[in-house]
């Protein structure tokens, strides 16, 4: 509407702090506009003439005027009946201000929806005194929760229709109150109010007349009991490159700092490139001093000491706590497209100012928001929530959404549009930040017996199998079966097995994500050097992440050959050969592949041996058949 | 940070994003309180330049004020602006009611410039406080290939992501002040010294608040002749701010059929 409150008291200080955000969400014609017209009338934040003007027109269409009629700034509403955009109001009360976002109820309106609810601070979920929680009663209060929002205040309204019962007000309230336990939401910060928006009983004054029963705050009260939003400033530094200019003799880095602060002087890290560093300047148009810190909130420019090469996209941090790097992610999303959401699915995705190419390379379940089940289907439906695992071609810098809400969350876009967002979950996946050699003066020195020579003399190549696979599908028995079989035939060959290399080269590790990376890249590194004195090395390692084989591939190329020893998870669990699987079943085992933990299936190995079918003689059988057509090394 | 570093800081990002991501851009320059607040934030956010030209829909029928004090600030801070002329009100739309007519005028002025200078986007600075259409606005507002606005489907925005991909042929407004009030534009004005049209304070009693064609906008009265009396007067009036424009009153949804044509 027009303007900002009259004000009853001298100007406080409150002039200067932030309006608090509240959206007012709820299922449709539960009286959410009529609450919102309500409550700025009764505040007094009307224009002088607005509900005088307002009476008028429904007189003249020959409707009773209601007090929803106050916000419909547009004709097609009015007409519909219900509110289809956002609409932002400003008021205040003694206390402070607010901005008030009027979210439509419609279930067609969900992307309006979560386009008003993600700006605010806090919401008041409207609740029909006689319907009680409704199909968007249920899935408002989910996407709050998605959308990080846990300050709730439930105006449970209509109370006249339930001839103001205190029974009936504590039986929804109870429905509720389960609900929002259920999705985690703390009800400390929530509040439970008895209302009759249309009269304005608790909304701004009391409702003592109709509702003695009921001691707490009004609507208006709890509004100004509510905390305002907390900064980013204790959180590591993250600040996305918005763009980097050259309009003068400076070569400005631009953005804004979502969490943390930063210092001239100050060491950056870019992610993804890993570039690194010094802040020169930190650059502002029309100030007078110098300046030397900027923090989160700030949108802000610097020059670098070197030249280095940065665009739009990468987050800059300290050296000290980086984003994680990964290709990979599990996304909790809500989906706003037409079409439904599929494996295989191509998206655009923006993380902050980033752009990735990204595939939906799965969809772990759909949530169903109205007792909160999960589905096991391949498909998300247009405003259905939903886990999917998300690929990019490219390297990603990230954060979990619970470490920072900034870095952690996402919008994915089609054909021009924005069709959904999701918030990051990196559980069971591993930062795939390189270290890099840390050693200076490292040269590699070349070897006096070419490769070729090697072969020649042992009649036939080096390389790596690198055989992938869950747990109990047969990597290690083929292994061992295929290397006795080869040694009888005459060839140099070894087997690296994930248990051995855990006793000694890689004793040291675990088997949290990290760990795995570690391991397999060990592993990575003594197969390549196998490989180039000309063994023929066989791995049996699980490797779960695909980002980690393709890394032992880049190590040696040309002489790496993926064997997808493939048995699908409820094979492996009967054989459970080391009984893991009951224990990983029981909870004894943490990030258990397959259980507890993910496994990335090779997309185009060279090889693909269907252990789940075929028996040990058949899988060894067809091994040899390709050790024979592409290792043998013929003398010319 | 305090409440106006928080709404310029979110300024100067909307207005970064919208040069990083549109090509032939240009901002609308009013020469009115808001669009000098959105001006000095350009020259925040790109560091003392404005790497885009600004656009003044010129209807003919401003103060002398306007154009005095117009005229002035490009020679002063430098600045690239193209001028849109406008047609006669004889061509516009006759069912309009007549102010609107007039406000009609400074739209097509507008889609003329559009067409003849081939701007994918356009900055503007309108703010959601200020009327109940612009409420519902969207930061980044994709327009029709006749640069109507189609309210019925909006994208959705959340998190600063805007929608910044478009098929061929769309034309785009953004909006960097539509978060902010009438008072914060007028509190950061005086925080930043920003120089203003003498138009707003009051003379003999009467002051404008919100400056139109001068046939179709009327004064207030009011004794406010600085900034910290214009503050203190809007602290405690609940008249809306653009009660001094013809066209929004003349009937209930004139401002919306103009909005919807493609008007700020």
């Amino acid at each position: 509407m027009d303007t900002m409150g009259m004000s009853k008291v001298a100007e406080p200080a409150i002039q200067t702090t932030q309006p608090l955000k509240i959206v007012i969400v709820g299922h449709v014609d539960h009286g959410k506009s009529t609450l919102v017209g309500r409550l700025f009338h009764d505040t007094g934040s009307l224009p002088d003439g607005r509900v005088e003007a307002v009476r008028a027109m429904s007189e003249k269409r020959g409707m009773p005027f209601e007090w929803a009629f106050l916000l419909d700034a547009l004709q097609a509403e009015r007409d519909q009946g219900i509110t289809i955009d956002i609409s932002q109001i400003f008021f205040r009360t003694d206390v402070r201000h607010y901005v008030l976002i009027d979210a439509p109820g419609h279930r067609e309106f969900v992307k309006n929806m979560i386009t008003g609810a993600a700006q605010a601070d806090a919401a008041v979920l409207v609740v029909d005194a006689k319907d009680g929680m409704q199909e968007q009663t249920r899935r408002h209060a989910y996407l709050l929760h998605l959308l990080g929002i846990h300050q709730i205040v439930v105006a449970i309204n209509k109370m006249d229709s339930v001839e103001y019962s205190e029974a009936r007000f504590q039986e929804v309230g109870t429905a509720v109150r389960a609900y929002l336990a259920d999705l985690g939401i703390d009800l400390q910060h929530t509040f439970m109010i008895p209302v009759v928006a249309r009269d304005g009983e608790n909304i701004v004054a009391s409702g003592e007349k109709h509702l003695p029963w009921y001691t707490g705050p009004t609507l208006a009260g709890a509004l100004d009991l509510l905390q305002p939003p907390v900064t980013s400033l204790e959180l590591p530094l993250r600040m996305p490159v918005q763009d980097v200019y050259k309009f003068d003799d400076r070569r400005i880095i631009a953005g804004r700092i979502e969490s943390g602060h930063l210092r001239k002087g100050d060491t950056l890290l870019f992610s993804p490139s890993n570039k690194k560093a010094r802040i020169a300047s930190i650059e502002a148009w029309n100030v007078k001093e110098s300046i030397m810190a900027v923090r989160a909130g700030e949108s802000v420019g610097f020059t670098l000491d070197e030249q280095i090469f940065v665009e739009r996209g990468e987050i800059c941090s300290l050296t000290s706590n980086p984003p994680m790097l990964s290709n990979v992610f599990r996304g909790r999303i809500f989906w706003l497209g037409r079409e439904p959401l599929v494996p295989g699915a191509r998206l655009k995705m923006k993380l902050c100012t980033g752009e990735y190419q990204v595939e939906v390379e799965k969809i772990e379940k759909v949530i169903d928001t109205q007792d909160l089940g999960s589905n096991e289907q391949n498909h998300v439906e247009r405003n259905a929530i939903a886990e999917v695992v998300l690929r990019s071609r490219r390297m990603m810098a990230l954060d979990p959404f619970d470490q920072n809400m900034y870095t952690g969350r996402f919008v994915l876009v089609e054909d021009y549009e924005i069709v959904g967002g999701g918030l990051i979950n990196m559980d069971g996946y591993a930062d795939q930040r390189l270290q890099g050699i840390k050693s200076q003066n490292i040269f590699r020195v070349e070897h006096r017996v070419p490769i070729e020579e090697r072969w020649k003399a042992n009649g036939h190549k080096g390389g790596i199998l690198w055989m992938t696979g869950l747990s109990g599908a047969g990597k290690s028995t083929l292994a061992f079966s295929l290397e006795q079989h080869l040694f009888r035939k005459g060839y140099l060959v070894y087997v690296l097995d994930g248990d051995n290399v855990r006793h000694g080269l890689c004793s040291d590790l675990g088997f949290s994500p990290q760990d795995r990376v570690e391991n397999i890249r060990r592993v990575g590194h003594a197969a390549g050097l196998f490989a180039r004195a000309g063994f023929l090395v066989l791995t049996a390692f699980i490797s779960p992440y695909r980002a980690d084989r393709d890394r032992v591939r880049a190590i040696a190329p040309d002489v790496f050959h993926e064997v997808h020893i493939d048995a699908d998870l409820s094979t492996c669990e009967t054989r459970d050969p080391k009984g893991l699987y009951k224990k990983a079943r029981k909870g004894e085992i943490h990030e258990f592949t397959g259980v507890s933990a993910p496994y990335e299936p090779p997309s185009q190995p060279e090889l693909r041996i269907d252990s789940g079918r075929h028996s040990i003689e058949e899988c060894l059988a067809q091994l040899d058949a390709y050790v024979s057509d592409n290792f043998v090394f013929t003398r010319h | 940070m305090d409440h106006l570093d928080v709404l310029e800081s979110r300024t100067i990002y909307i207005l970064r994003e919208a040069f990083n991501k549109i090509d032939k851009l240009a901002m609308l320059w009013s020469i009115g309180k808001d669009s000098n607040v959105m001006l000095w934030c350009a020259r925040k956010a790109f560091f003392g330049h404005v790497p885009f030209p600004l656009a003044n829909i010129d209807t003919g029928k401003k103060f002398p004020e306007v154009y005095e004090f117009r005229d002035r600030i490009i020679k002063e801070w430098k600045l690239d602006c193209v001028i849109g002329e406008c047609p006669p009100v004889e061509e516009m739309d006759p069912t309009l009611p007549p102010a609107a007519r007039s406000g009609a005028r400074k739209t097509a002025g507008l889609n003329n410039l559009l067409a003849r200078e081939g701007y994918d986007g356009l900055i503007a600075g309108i703010r959601r406080d200020e009327e109940g259409t612009r409420a519902k606005e969207r930061v980044f507002s994709p327009r029709g290939t006749q640069n109507t606005w189609n309210f019925r489907e909006q994208p959705p925005e959340f998190w600063d992501q805007f929608t910044t991909d478009f098929a061929p042929g769309t034309h785009l407004r953004v909006h960097p002040l539509l978060h902010w009030t009438e008072l914060d534009i007028w509190r950061y004005t005086k925080r930043e010294n920003i120089p203003l049209i003498s138009l707003y304070f009051a003379k003999n009693g009467k002051r404008y608040r919100s400056l139109g064609d001068k046939d179709i906008t009327f004064p207030i009265d009011s004794h406010a002749d600085t900034i910290d009396s214009i503050i203190e007067e809007l602290q405690h009036t609940k008249v809306s701010e653009r009660a001094g424009r013809a066209m929004d009153h003349e009937a209930e949804d004139s401002f919306e059929r103009l909005r919807a044509e493609g008007y700020m």
